[in-house]
């Protein structure tokens, strides 16, 4: 777990960063909001990059930005490495060039013990050290370009949307060799996206920006379930659940799961999982209706009992939090169907789930 | 060859070799700084740089001769510390050389430094690399191409010079006569035959280089952005 202090300012025409957060990074942290909202610029500062920022950095004890240095500390003695969403990988070297210019630099630095060859295995990057970075597609050129930064041993990896530029497939072969980092690699990873499946995917904890300002972060339910406000609307209100395979009903399609006390069954993907692995379950709260009494003659297949946490009413429409043993969900109703309903925290109700997102990994 | 002086054609090329390696060393920080900076001052250096390419030589060449002989300070200052002057010697034709070809070498270093850009920088710098370590491991041979146009050129554009060598250095033999000064000589006293043999070598010569450098240019893969 590293601890970042974090005071920003950054002031550019039509554009204003104010940042005053103390950041509690484990794990993957997904710094989340809408495109031209600061993420990238964050990052860049975290980095070194933005020599017009003003405030204060501290990683754990280490000043990066702010009394008593006098000048920001330089990127290059940072010790933190960034995956740029370009990869930019040096054209005048091979894959091997490439990494080894970050293994060579980071002998006797401080920083955590990342091999070689822990790199080269977590990553499958054997198979291309031969190749030309221009030879290289999209997909691969991520992959070299996440274990160069590994090879460079920081205390912190930031990730700058990675896997942007990458189309659905490739993404999905990327996924898993990202969110095994931090557990392989004992480095804490602060990743930046504007796609909330890669968040559900992903994430262990959330930072919510908005127009350079940092809206809310902490654990991810935690954020997800506290999430208020018109701001948030553009975020797609929802909860992330951590699911387990039962097993497949191929007549059928059908994957039944575990989620938190209960037994769930969602349509199966073309590529199901196996049996036993598991899943985050992404549930929008526009996907969610409750009911008093349990209904019957219903298409929908998931029809779970629980207790209503809380409501909040805003305009013509109530979000509510319903505890389905252990887990939470959010559903979006309206104001009037919760005033018919007598909804009220401690009633017990019905949550149907009309649809989810599967994220592969947990 | 009989009656072919070979020693313009030596100091020609030495006076060439000596201007490309100091134009290279000097030209290089000055390409950087035009590269990257956002100073108010870039457009007035970046006009300076240019100036020799569009001035006539007689106007380089007049003002070196201001500048250099030993009655102004620089030409002075210069007789003291070696006991020459700059004017009519090799020394003198180096210096003229160098203003002469700067923009020949600022300019395509400028370039490639543009195309190669920050983000390579950026991306050493988070591996660990201080700016000195990135410029030599990453922007120098990413500006490869940048580096063996400016040579190149640098180097032809030395030996074509007259006017400005002819001024400043005089036409004296072994000390400044150089090939282009020598061709001149024999134009004008009709001894067209040697005149003809240098010329043509010249011009086989320009030619080839030229083919280097657009033939390099064709065959080092840009840098991808």
């Amino acid at each position: 777990m590293a601890r970042l202090v974090l005071r920003l300012d950054l002031r550019r025409a039509g554009f204003e960063l104010a940042v005053d957060e103390v950041l509690e990074l484990e794990g993957i942290s997904a710094l989340f909001g809408p495109s031209g909202c600061g993420k990238t610029t964050l990052l860049r500062a975290l980095a070194g990059l933005e020599p017009q920022v003003r405030g204060r950095i501290v990683l754990d004890d280490e000043v990066w930005l702010g009394p008593p240095l006098r000048a920001p500390l330089p990127a290059h003695r940072r010790g933190v490495g960034l995956v740029f969403q370009d990869a930019r990988l040096f054209d005048h070297l091979g894959v091997e060039g490439n990494l080894r210019y970050a293994e060579r630099r980071a002998r006797g630095a401080d920083g955590p013990a990342i091999a070689w060859d822990e790199v080269l295995r977590a990553l499958d990057l054997q198979p291309l050290l031969a190749r030309r970075p221009a030879s290289l597609s999209g997909g691969e050129r991520q992959r070299v370009a996440i274990g160069r930064t590994l090879l460079a041993r920081p205390r912190l990896l930031l990730m700058d949307e990675p896997l942007a530029a990458l189309d659905a497939q490739r993404k999905a072969e990327i996924l898993p060799y990202v969110e095994r980092l931090p557990a392989t690699f004992g480095v804490p990873v602060l990743y930046v996206t504007h796609d909330m499946a890669e968040v559900a995917r992903l994430a262990q904890r959330l930072v919510l920006m908005d127009r350079g300002r940092v809206l809310a972060q902490g654990p991810l339910d935690a954020v997800l379930e506290a999430l208020d406000g018109p701001e948030f609307e553009a975020l797609e209100p929802g909860v992330v659940l951590p699911a387990q395979v039962l097993g497949i009903d191929a007549a059928w399609g059908l994957l039944h799961l575990q989620v938190a006390g209960g037994e769930w069954v969602v349509p199966a993907p073309p590529r199901a999982p196996a049996p036993g692995s598991a899943l985050r379950l992404r549930v929008r709260a526009r996907d969610v209706s409750l009911a008093t009494v349990r209904p019957s003659g219903l298409s929908v297949r998931n029809v779970l009992p629980g207790t209503l946490l809380a409501l909040r009413e805003r305009g013509a429409m109530a979000d509510a939090l319903v505890d389905i043993g252990g887990a939470r969900l959010r559903a979006r109703l309206t104001r009037h169907a919760a005033a018919e309903l007598a909804l009220a925290p401690g009633a017990p109700v019905f949550a149907l789930v009309k649809g989810v997102a599967l994220e592969a990994g947990a | 060859m009989a009656g072919v002086d070979l020693g313009p054609l030596l100091l020609t090329l030495r006076l060439a070799a000596i201007t490309t390696l100091l134009l290279l060393l000097l030209g290089t920080p000055l390409a950087w700084w035009l590269a990257h900076t956002r100073s108010r001052w870039k457009a007035p250096i970046e006009a300076l740089t240019a100036l020799p390419l569009v001035l006539p030589p007689t106007v380089i060449g007049f003002y070196l001769l201001v500048l250099l002989n030993p009655t102004a300070p620089l030409g002075a200052w210069w007789v003291q510390l070696t006991g020459q002057t700059l004017t009519f010697s090799f020394s003198g034709l180096v210096v003229a050389s160098l203003i002469y070809s700067l923009p020949f070498t600022v300019q395509p270093l400028q370039a490639a430094f543009e195309i190669v850009g920050r983000r390579p920088l950026e991306a050493a710098a988070t591996l660990r690399a201080s700016p000195l370590d990135a410029f030599f491991s990453v922007a120098s041979p990413l500006a490869l191409r940048g580096y063996v146009t400016a040579a190149v050129l640098s180097f032809a554009h030395t030996i074509g010079e007259f006017g400005v060598v002819l001024m400043v250095g005089g036409n004296i033999p072994g000390r400044t006569q150089l090939i282009s000064i020598q061709i001149y000589e024999q134009v004008e006293t009709l001894r067209y035959e040697q005149a003809h043999v240098l010329s043509a070598g010249l011009m086989l010569f320009s030619f080839a280089v030229l083919l280097v450098v657009y033939t390099v240019n064709r065959r080092v893969p840009r840098p991808a952005g």
